[in-house]
């Protein structure tokens, strides 16, 4: 228990010392110190308890039960504050509902539920402790390097560095207590800490979006607390019980059982930026790089999506699993088409963060084991490949100044190694030998079996849109652009090393893809469902071979052959216009023209307000009624 | 499928397919030819003109360009292997999105204007068939319960049956993937000269060789597909499979002739509509009958 | 013959003319003629065409054009001009602005004269061509071995 009191704690305690120590070479080595920590604690962790079932901890001590309730009336306070002042009043509403209602619960009803056992440990969770320690970790040692840089760009403001660091590892240490608290009351404190946490991140530079988009943020996230609260309030009231583990032996027989388990799911799905809480996602991508990566693509939306594959078991075949399974789907869908239509990297990325978060979602809300089994190998190449993919944009960004995929064009000269990583990342998100793609597959068969028509829709027609939108930045990507002159030498070391490492773990992870599934997921599924790990085979060894044996021939065909013609290289074809460097041409009155050579959007079909439009109605829709059927008994 | 039949097959589509596919391309040029009222070139006149393309000057506008073909072509053999091997349907799908996407790099890779207009349009052609496509596998999978090649070429009863919307479907796309008028957008065929040759403007040589013969596996694999829904374990289907390939064939170049190109705006929302109509339709039939 | 004779593709430009010799190189394409039948293929890319086929004559604002396509086309390749103002400039000879004939800037391979110049010259004009093809290709590889 110690090893996961450590991975709570020593996060803090770092969070606390970059408090104090704001010279900036100081505080460049307790992060990376700190972060190597943090990565080998996470593995330790990991290897410990991956294969030993479901391990509960007993945790008994009034002081720090005091302290959370003292903390959580102080957030409370200061969520109401900020929303005076800035003048967001539902905001102040939503703490003035939330905070006073856990607090009367936890004194009175709460008071007197006895928890045994507060902090648990199983597969999942190593899983998604894994993901924070290496993932989170490497993402903060690359923000060494990128906030030098942030800080240039943004000169003559106050360097409040140090507070983005602090919020950073306060934020991995909130993380690792969702991922190991069976108590709900514990879960819901992290919880809204790394909604604090985020919304702080958002806000970082201080202009008026950012403060708009940071409280979007906390209003979404505070209905999705809100709900959560009710949740603990009426499983507490109702059956005496405040633990997971618990919640979930209970069956889904009862309304008073599978109304709090669709207000968890309420708050997964807010969390993991489902329509039609999505905005605060997209708005959140103000924020500086890093953050990004860490809240909004690779952790903090995990959580979200953490929940629901947890409360899967109890989704299977009722009306809150319907509503998971409707929300997550038609995100997919949309999100994905959403993302056709935009041309700011970060948002085509946030978008697909959406669309596959959407995914995960809908593999939870089906609720039988092959789909959970896709659900938590999306959930792991995810985070791998999207937070490459944002760390990517972001040197990118800071290197060609833009994000714009059309100022993209011919990265591949300008700055070969990042493009090299970007490819790999973009072609890691929907390509045929990548992790996210045999997990996607898992998760259609796994919709077919279960007979979800709406299921399959959607992965048919959003796998489609996916592999559009993509394969039109890859094009930008790879363009030969002549004039273009190598940029990448200025790259932080530390962004080089993070950038590095990632993409290599997006290969690994696909080479070693039989072995998380044995060794990681089945242990998880065989504790979690009754039926115990029988779903693994159902891709098939040999299909299994073929993959690699791909993967292996992408990777290994560059190497001889990349670059290397004996051809006569000529220019391009340009009605005879050309003026020899592929960039420009003759055109009237002698004139030389350059040309400029532009995506599809097809703004018209795929336009992002109309894609929201239909998103928050759909969704909306399917949630509320999901809920009065449930309250009504219907269900 | 025991291993040596599975060889057998294997190294037959390595050699009949092209074989087969560049008499396809030659019949299908002869025919054609025949309905405007015109003789047409000989029947080889395919394979001289890829056997043309490898004697020609090499010339190439950048030096990735050969390997993304290169690439193409590969993995446009590979699917069409793990499709005659009896492999799983999707990863067969999956894999040929993989070779469809080295081929659209490829064009990207020159940034000259016409290959990139046909690079973005061969890619709005692949959003336009993929759900089809996908339906079609899935409407397999719920006929004979498996995703296997061949354990839906040994299905009792015949999957066309089950799966006449999707069939039908699968022929309306059958256009695009065999680059026939009305949705021959992305490359030239015919006189259609408005983007030069598309997304293979920059190709010559042994890269436009390598492109053709492509095609014709690729061709001979999407006929496989044809042939799919018509086998039930007995030769009486796989008789009527041959003779349904043949005539699904004769049919697209019917259509080519008989229409002219269409705005590419068609090409999305008709095959969309077809995958919703046909496909999800059938598939949602299927799951309440069986 | 070798493939390169079997299918000659052509790419047909049209410098300063009446359009007369364009619509019978267009022509040429039609049931009527239907050069499909020894391979012809009209493609409108210098980098997979054998044979130029140019009409009209050549003016400052296209011969660089000419050139350039003629600079993209892979060899072995055959230039025919059709029409006597390809040939020569014809009737706009003396135009301020142009400079006379194809081979003003380009070798020409096979000169077909007419006003227009009808089908059948040019397509006899093309067959003639590909024996001049054949002969490049035959010295070419005569030069590839001598290198080697």
């Amino acid at each position: 228990m110690y090893d996961i009191l450590f991975l709570l704690l020593f996060p803090l305690i770092v969070a606390a010392i970059l408090l104090v120590f704001r010279n900036e070479k100081i505080r460049s080595i307790i992060v990376k110190v700190s972060a190597a920590i943090i990565a080998i604690a996470s593995i330790y962790v990991a290897i410990e308890y991956i294969d030993g079932g479901t391990v509960l901890f007993d945790f008994e001590n009034v002081i720090v039960d005091y302290l959370m309730l003292i903390t959580e009336i102080g957030l409370g306070i200061v969520i109401f504050y900020l929303g005076i002042k800035y003048k967001k009043y539902l905001v102040s509403i939503l703490a003035l509902i939330q905070t006073p209602l856990m607090v009367w619960f936890e004194l009175t009803k709460g008071h007197d539920i006895s928890i045994s056992n507060y902090l648990y440990i199983d597969a999942l969770s190593c899983i998604m402790v894994l993901i924070i320690g290496v993932i989170g970790s490497l993402i903060t040692v690359y923000a060494v390097g990128y906030m030098k840089d942030f800080q240039k760009h943004h000169e003559g403001e106050p360097d409040r560095r140090y507070w983005f660091f602090f919020l950073m590892f306060v934020f991995l240490s909130a993380m690792f207590g969702i991922v190991t608290s069976n108590s709900l009351v514990w879960m819901f404190f992290f919880w809204e800490i790394t909604t604090l946490c985020s919304f702080f991140l958002i806000g970082y530079t201080r202009t008026d979006e950012a403060v708009r988009n940071s409280f979007l943020q906390l209003v979404l996230n505070l209905i999705g607390g809100l709900a959560f609260v009710f949740a603990i309030v009426i499983i507490g009231s109702e059956h005496n019980i405040l633990e997971f583990n618990k919640l979930l032996e209970l069956g889904t027989g009862s309304m008073t059982v599978l109304l709090p388990i669709a207000l968890l799911s309420l708050a997964g799905i807010v969390k993991a930026a489902q329509m039609p809480f999505h905005s605060w996602l997209l708005g959140a991508m103000v924020a500086p790089t890093p953050t990004s990566a860490l809240l909004h693509s690779s952790t903090m939306v995990k959580a979200g999506v953490f929940l629901i594959l947890k409360l899967s078991p109890s989704l299977h075949d009722n009306i809150a699993g319907e509503m998971v399974i409707i929300v997550g789907g038609v995100t997919f869908l949309l999100a994905s088409m959403a993302a056709i239509s935009q041309s700011n990297a970060k948002r085509v990325l946030a978008y697909s963060t959406i669309a596959n978060l959407g995914l995960i979602v809908a593999c939870g809300g089906v609720g039988v084991e092959a789909a959970v089994w896709a659900g938590i190998m999306l959930m792991i190449f995810h985070a791998i490949t999207k937070s490459l993919l944002f760390l990517c944009v972001g040197t990118a960004e800071h290197h060609i100044g833009s994000r714009n995929i059309e100022d993209m064009d011919g990265l591949f000269c300008e700055m070969p190694k990042l493009a090299m990583f970007m490819i790999i990342g973009i072609a890691g998100m929907f390509l045929a030998p990548f992790g996210m793609l045999v997990s996607k597959w898992q998760a259609l068969t796994a919709f077919v079996d279960s007979q979800s028509i709406i299921l399959i829709i959607c992965v048919c027609f959003g796998s489609a849109v996916t592999a559009f939108y993509w394969t039109k930045w890859l094009g930008k990507l790879v363009a030969i652009v002549a004039g273009k002159e190598n940029v990448e030498k200025t790259v932080h070391r530390e962004e080089w090393f993070v950038l590095g490492t990632l993409t290599a773990l997006v290969i690994v992870t696909c080479l070693t893809f039989p072995l998380i599934s044995e060794y990681m997921v089945a242990p998880y599924l065989g504790t979690a469902f009754a039926t115990g790990g029988s779903a693994i085979a159902a891709l098939g060894s040999g299909n299994m071979y073929i993959l690699l044996a791909m993967l292996a021939l992408i990777l290994l065909l560059p190497i001889p052959f990349l670059g290397k013609t004996k051809k006569k290289i000529v220019p391009n074809y340009m009605c005879g216009v050309n003026t020899g460097d592929n960039i420009s041409f003759t055109g009237a009155m002698n004139c030389e023209t350059q040309i400029s050579l532009r995506n599809w959007y097809m703004e018209n079909w795929f336009g992002e307000e109309k894609m929201n439009k239909f998103g928050l109605v759909i969704t909306i829709v399917t949630i509320l009624a999901a809920i009065i059927l449930i309250i009504g008994g219907v269900a | 499928m025991n291993t040596i039949s599975m060889i057998i097959l294997v190294v037959g589509y390595l050699i009949l397919a092209p074989i087969l596919g560049c008499l396809l391309a030659g019949i299908d040029r002869k025919i054609s030819a025949r309905m405007q009222g015109r003789i047409g070139p000989p029947i080889l006149q395919p394979y001289y003109d890829v056997r043309k393309f490898i004697e020609k000057d090499q010339i190439t506008p950048n030096k990735v360009q050969d390997f993304y073909v290169m690439c193409f072509l590969l993995f446009v053999i590979i699917t069409g292997c793990i499709f005659f091997s009896g492999g799983d349907l999707l990863l067969v799908i999956f894999a040929l999105t993989l070779a469809n996407v080295f081929l659209v790099i490829a064009a990207f890779s020159s940034n000259s204007p016409y290959s990139q207009i046909g690079a973005e349009r061969e890619l709005y052609q692949m959003m336009a068939y993929e759900p089809m496509i996908l339906l079609t596998a899935i409407g397999f999978y719920l006929v004979s319960g498996s995703f296997q090649v061949d354990t839906i070429l040994t299905s009792s009863e015949m999957p066309f049956i089950y799966l006449i919307g999707i069939f039908i479907g699968f022929l309306f796309i059958l256009t695009i993937k065999f680059r026939k008028s009305p949705f021959d957008l992305s490359m030239s065929h015919h006189a259609h000269q408005d983007l030069v040759r598309g997304l293979t403007t920059e190709f010559s040589g042994r890269s436009l060789a390598a492109v053709e013969v492509s095609h014709w596996y690729e061709n001979i694999m999407l006929l496989g597909f044809v042939f799919l829904f018509f086998c039930n374990g007995t030769i009486a289907g796989y008789i009527a499979g041959i003779i349904v390939c043949i005539l699904a064939y004769f049919l697209e170049i019917v259509i080519d002739n008989c229409f002219a190109r269409m705005k590419w705006q068609v090409a999305l929302k008709s095959s969309w509509v077809v995958a919703v109509m046909l496909g999800v339709i059938n598939v949602g039939a299927l799951m309440i009958l069986l | 013959m070798t493939y390169l004779s079997k299918s000659p593709w052509v790419i047909h430009y049209d410098g300063s003319s009446c359009n007369g010799c364009d619509i019978e190189v267009l022509a040429c394409l039609t049931p009527v003629y239907d050069v499909e039948r020894f391979g012809i293929i009209n493609t409108g890319d210098p980098k997979q065409a054998d044979v130029f086929l140019i009409t009209g004559s050549v003016n400052e604002q296209n011969k660089a054009v000419i050139k350039q396509i003629y600079e993209q086309m892979p060899d072995p390749k055959v230039v025919i001009a059709i029409g006597i103002c390809a040939n020569s400039g014809g009737i706009f000879r003396d135009c301020y602005n142009v400079m006379g004939g194809v081979d003003t800037v380009i070798p020409v391979d096979v000169y077909v004269p007419g006003c227009a110049a009808r089908p059948e010259a040019i397509i006899d004009g093309v067959v003639k061509g590909l024996s001049i093809l054949e002969e490049k290709r035959k010295a070419s590889e005569v030069a590839k071995e001598a290198s080697a």
